[in-house]
């Protein structure tokens, strides 16, 4: 069978779509099933050696769920992630992060980061934490019309942020 | 400092020294390690990267690394395609690198210090992966010693990381610590008391990998297996390494058990793996390295057992390390590559010649153990 895009290599991938309720069968090669983003369902069987039983099931939803995203950053596209297991660059973890929790807890203990947390931005992290719950003293404060607590952590907000 | 043309092959100390480290509970842990993955947070992860993106960030860390005074100053580091294939295969042999990083060229670097116990690999998978290696079961020594390196690191350069992920990583496998933590164990009273499949069942269930010598998708040779954590989001990095040091006593306890269990039970079964392999090591004249290894392994049980007299477990350990490929190939006169026939012959050889060193196995070391125990 030739592939129906570029009529001239055989069509290696097999895909039966489902469109607005219309079935449509597509044979193409592998040059054009990957520009068409026509995904190889062999390519899930990597990603399950590779991250595990399951994983690529959970991985198949999780594109489902994102749908036909990508990177700006580096231009990396659900199918590069199905594909191989593996993300593009620091950015995409915030671009596929809807879909990537599903994946994660497949593999690990728990979904959040409880280990070492680089210097820099532990302070920055301790800071912004200080201020929130500084911010909600106060507020807390109003409400119940404590003045002289509230004048207080006023005070000590300003002093924080000007110590920043 | 070294001298700048000085070859890898010609910083490592060679096998007879490499062998003689020795650590806690060295007769089972042969190794202990230690790795941390990390990339940089503003270049796209190596295998995503085009190659301009991949020498920025070879140039942004390879001087970072090499100036962290942590590493002292006589240090090795070279870009992969300065590294002719043999002196990476020895790396790969001494497990300095992975074998995935031996296969990099341009674009990608090594950093390894004078004591050999702190190997970085840049533009691997990740931008950095960093291990810190210990002899015997020396796990948290391991995760101090590079804690530090990245501590260091990261007044030099920012990584990737986010208070939700932590440390972020091109497979999301790695996520989090980014820390494998692995000890490279020899089991041979397990495989003999067929227990092994046991072991590592219960210890998958731990969520540890048990693989073979070479990590991920190599063969059990030797009755060496690795053991380390598979995941790394959610839990401190000291939590995983109390974690594997506890089941790695745990699995030390059970092969000594076994051990002493065959010597009690079954002694002319230990002493005819033992002899046997003595044997054919010392008078074979052609051996593939998957049987040399797993002779050299009995061998090595019965230096641990006293059967060779004041035999160094050091020696069977050097005859491993020199049995393998590229190993062979520097200790032969013409360094050249050799073919696997050739290899064999060569192999057998130096197996020849250094079993003659060791003297015949002695039963009474097992045998007689037996009858003291027992009444007379």
């Amino acid at each position: 069978m030739v592939c129906q895009f570029c009529k001239l290599k055989e069509a290696t991938v097999h895909v039966t779509e489902i469109a607005d309720n219309k079935v449509k069968k597509v044979d193409a090669c592998a040059a054009c099933a990957k520009e068409k983003n026509y995904n190889d369902p062999a390519a899930f069987a990597i990603a399950d050696h590779l991250l595990g039983l399951g994983a690529a099931q959970k991985m198949e939803e999780a594109s489902e769920a994102v749908g036909t995203i990508s990177c700006d950053q580096c231009g990396y596209t659900q199918a590069d992630f199905k594909k191989s297991g593996r993300l593009g660059c620091a950015h995409c973890y915030d671009i596929f992060s809807d879909g990537l929790d599903s994946v994660l807890k497949t593999m690990h203990k728990d979904i959040r980061h409880r280990g070492k947390v680089p210097a820099g931005i532990q302070s920055a992290l301790k800071g912004a934490h200080r201020l929130q719950s500084l911010n909600r003293d106060l507020q807390v404060a109003i409400a119940q019309e404590d003045f002289e607590s509230a004048a207080r952590l006023r005070d000590e907000i300003k002093a924080f942020k000007a110590a920043e | 400092m070294i001298p700048p043309d000085m070859s890898i092959l010609d910083f490592l100390v060679p096998a007879s020294e490499a062998c003689l480290r020795s650590g806690p509970h060295d007769k089972i842990v042969l190794s202990s390690r230690v790795r941390l993955a990390r990339n940089l947070r503003t270049v796209p992860f190596p295998s995503h990267s085009k190659k301009a993106e991949r020498i920025k960030a070879f140039e942004t860390l390879m001087p970072a690394v090499k100036s962290l005074s942590l590493l002292g100053d006589e240090i090795f580091a070279e870009s992969m395609d300065k590294l002719p294939a043999l002196d990476k295969q020895v790396l790969v042999e001494r497990h300095l690198i992975s074998r995935e990083h031996a296969a990099k060229n341009a674009g990608s670097g090594i950093v390894l210090n004078r004591e050999e116990n702190v190997c970085v690999m840049v533009n691997e998978e990740d931008h950095l992966r960093m291990q810190a290696l210990r002899p015997g079961l020396q796990l948290r020594q391991a995760w101090m010693a590079i804690d530090a390196v990245d501590t260091a690191l990261q007044e030099k350069v920012e990584f990737a990381f986010t208070e939700r992920y932590g440390f972020l990583t091109a497979c999301p496998t790695n996520l989090g610590t980014g820390i494998r933590v692995s000890a490279m164990l020899h089991l041979p009273g397990l495989v003999l008391a067929e227990q092994i499949n046991q072991i590592i069942q219960a210890v998958n269930k731990l969520g540890l990998a048990v693989r073979g010598l070479y990590g991920e998708g190599t063969e059990a040779l030797g009755n060496v297996f690795q053991v380390s954590n598979q995941m790394t989001l959610g839990e401190p990095e000291n939590d995983i390494v109390e974690r594997i040091n506890k089941v790695l006593l745990q699995i030390i306890e059970h092969e000594e058990n076994a051990r002493l269990s065959q010597m009690e039970k079954k002694p002319a079964v230990l002493l005819n793996h033992i002899g046997r392999a003595y044997g054919v090591l010392g008078n074979s004249w052609s051996i593939s390295s998957k049987e040399a290894m797993n002779l050299i392994s009995f061998l090595r049980l019965g230096v641990d057992l006293g059967v060779f007299g004041k035999t160094p477990k050091s020696l069977t350990d050097e005859l491993f390390l020199r049995s393998q490929p590229a190993h062979l190939q520097l200790a032969h006169p013409l360094r050249e590559k050799l073919g696997s026939d050739e290899r064999d012959l060569f192999r057998a050889q130096m197996l020849r010649e250094r079993t003659a060193l060791i003297p015949k196995p002695d039963p009474q070391a097992l045998l007689g153990r037996r009858e003291e125990g027992s009444p007379e």
